[in-house]
């Protein structure tokens, strides 16, 4: 037992519970939550690879990837929400 | 040697008020007792760790930040408990005993 | 053999995986939100013990801050547009229609395949491979700075920064469209205690953003993750009704927008004009031209998160609502 082992399994768990979730779940706003469990799964499937045995630094390149990762998932949750919004607004005033 | 038994131990009673914490936010009534239990056990739990990890620091330089994070976590754990209680207020929910 | 904290490590992991059950499986919406908060913070907490704090940093304060600010008032919005702001639960907001028992079959099966294939890559995947760890402590001499994933980040893959940042450039520019002529929620009031509040934490957020822009040269920080934490400034005094923006401010916003994708195309092509490949900095100017871009993109990222938390461009609404597209 390895924390990359276990943490690498926890990031597959963790995807596997988003992309579920993003295909049967049928409220936007929790298909949205789906999908950013999906990218913090693959963010830790990265880190994990990145990890080495404590002595060892670890591998900047895929922290860089993660990073880069996070900011453009925060970029589409913003427009996603953003649409979901209007959508719902769209909506309630057509039932007026 | 010594130091690090104070402050295991200070920690492992901190450790316990956070657990009293979670058995009231679990087991109590309404919403205000919960908020009651949480916001008081973990405030006495969470200085009680941070006092024993400033035990354990290295420089004055970390003992400084560890006293402004307890510091900035207690206020705003207590305007957190103070919103819900006031929206709960609000909306009437907690007079609902379930 | 067995490291006590290996304990630990299962504890968090199965707490992350439970997490990650319970928002999706919350019957109230905001519960949901307040799981992947908590469930976005435990996932930092690990990454931070698999050494790398950075990221950990990163996802704390953008994807699991920001991000949990926009999906509240997300929510928050759709109970205002719904008529559901006075009930206490938001059960869900799209009505569930239901689904054959084929659809659901094709997609457990689906899901099933796609996870045992990442389980079968990731287990047979060789470990701790050769990554580029000796390509960039060979290089780093050059980078200009001392902590790997900033030289990584502003200089050996400069171009995926700036890509990254004009990608919130545009999310920003595609909120501000699809939101025109949306009539906003109105904000709750949050009271007297929560003033008090904002105005205590705001000089201390304004520091400890700063020193996460200034320490990301040499330890973990930087321009994303103090970016974040000043964006936070910008969330308490909207929240706080400090600062309400206004159609005039239009302008400006757009500049702050801007500023860090100009800074950073504009040393590109600075460079390029010195004979050099784009980001191929001078080594003995690197560190100079890495802290100006830096120091400008934090101050773009600050603002651009804080108006997509805010949403809607600040313009003039029409008095009659049925009048709103032209």
């Amino acid at each position: 037992m390895t924390p990359d082992l276990i943490y690498g399994l926890t990031g597959i768990a963790v995807f596997a519970i988003g992309l579920v979730g993003a295909l049967c779940a049928q409220d936007r706003l929790r298909r949205v939550l789906a999908l950013k469990l999906c990218s913090v799964g693959a963010g830790f499937i990265l880190v994990v690879a990145a990890w080495r045995e404590p002595p060892a630094s670890p591998d900047p390149v895929p922290h860089a990837l993660v990073i880069t990762g996070i900011v453009v998932m925060v970029s589409a949750t913003a427009v996603a929400l953003a649409l979901i919004r209007r959508l719902q607004t769209l909506e309630a005033e057509a039932d007026e | 040697m010594l130091l690090d038994w104070i402050a295991a131990s200070l920690i492992a009673i901190g450790a316990v008020f956070f657990v009293a914490g979670t058995v009231g936010l679990l087991r109590f009534p309404d919403i205000y007792c919960r908020l009651h239990a949480l916001t008081k056990a973990d405030g006495l739990g969470l200085a009680l760790v941070a006092f024993g990890v400033a035990l354990l620091a290295d420089s004055a330089g970390e003992v400084f930040r560890i006293l402004l994070i307890w510091f900035f976590v207690a206020l705003a754990s207590a305007t957190c408990g103070h919103l819900i209680a006031r929206y709960a207020r609000q909306s009437g929910e907690g007079d609902a005993h379930d | 053999m067995t490291d006590p904290l290996i304990l630990f490590d299962l504890l968090l992991g199965v707490s992350v995986v439970a997490l990650a059950v319970a928002v999706m499986g919350a019957r109230d919406l905001f519960a949901a939100i307040v799981l992947f908060v908590i469930f976005g913070l435990l996932s930092a907490l690990a990454w931070a013990r698999l050494s790398a704090p950075d990221v950990a940093l990163a996802e704390a304060a953008i994807g699991t801050g920001v991000t949990g600010a926009l999906l509240l008032k997300t929510l928050h919005h759709l109970r205002y547009v719904t008529g559901q702001l006075d009930q206490f639960a938001a059960p869900g907001m799209t009505p569930a229609e239901p689904v054959p028992m084929g659809v659901i079959a094709a997609n457990a099966a689906f899901c099933g395949l796609i996870t045992l294939g990442l389980a079968v890559a990731y287990l047979g995947a060789p470990q701790g491979g050769p990554g580029f760890d000796a390509l960039v402590a060979e290089a780093m001499p050059q980078s200009g700075v001392e902590h790997p994933v900033t030289a990584v980040l502003l200089n050996f893959r400069a171009y995926d920064t700036l890509m990254e940042v004009v990608v919130l450039l545009a999310a920003v520019i595609a909120v501000w469209q699809i939101e025109r002529g949306l009539s906003d929620a109105p904000s709750p009031d949050l009271g007297q205690v929560w003033q008090g509040f904002a105005r205590l934490a705001l000089p201390a957020i304004v520091v400890v953003g700063t020193y996460l822009l200034w320490k990301g040269s040499e330890a973990p920080g930087g321009a994303f993750q103090g970016g974040a934490v000043l964006a936070a400034v910008g969330l308490l005094l909207l929240l706080s009704r400090a600062y309400v923006p206004r159609p005039a401010h239009r302008g400006a916003a757009r500049l702050l927008f801007v500023l860090g994708t100009g800074a950073f195309a504009a040393v590109a092509l600075l460079v390029t004009g010195g004979g050099r490949v784009a980001f191929q900095y001078p080594p003995d100017q690197a560190k100079t031209l890495i802290l100006l871009i830096e120091g400008l993109v934090t101050i773009s990222i600050a603002v651009t998160l804080a108006a997509l938390f805010h949403g809607r461009e600040p313009v003039a609404l029409p008095s009659r609502r049925d009048h709103h597209d032209t």
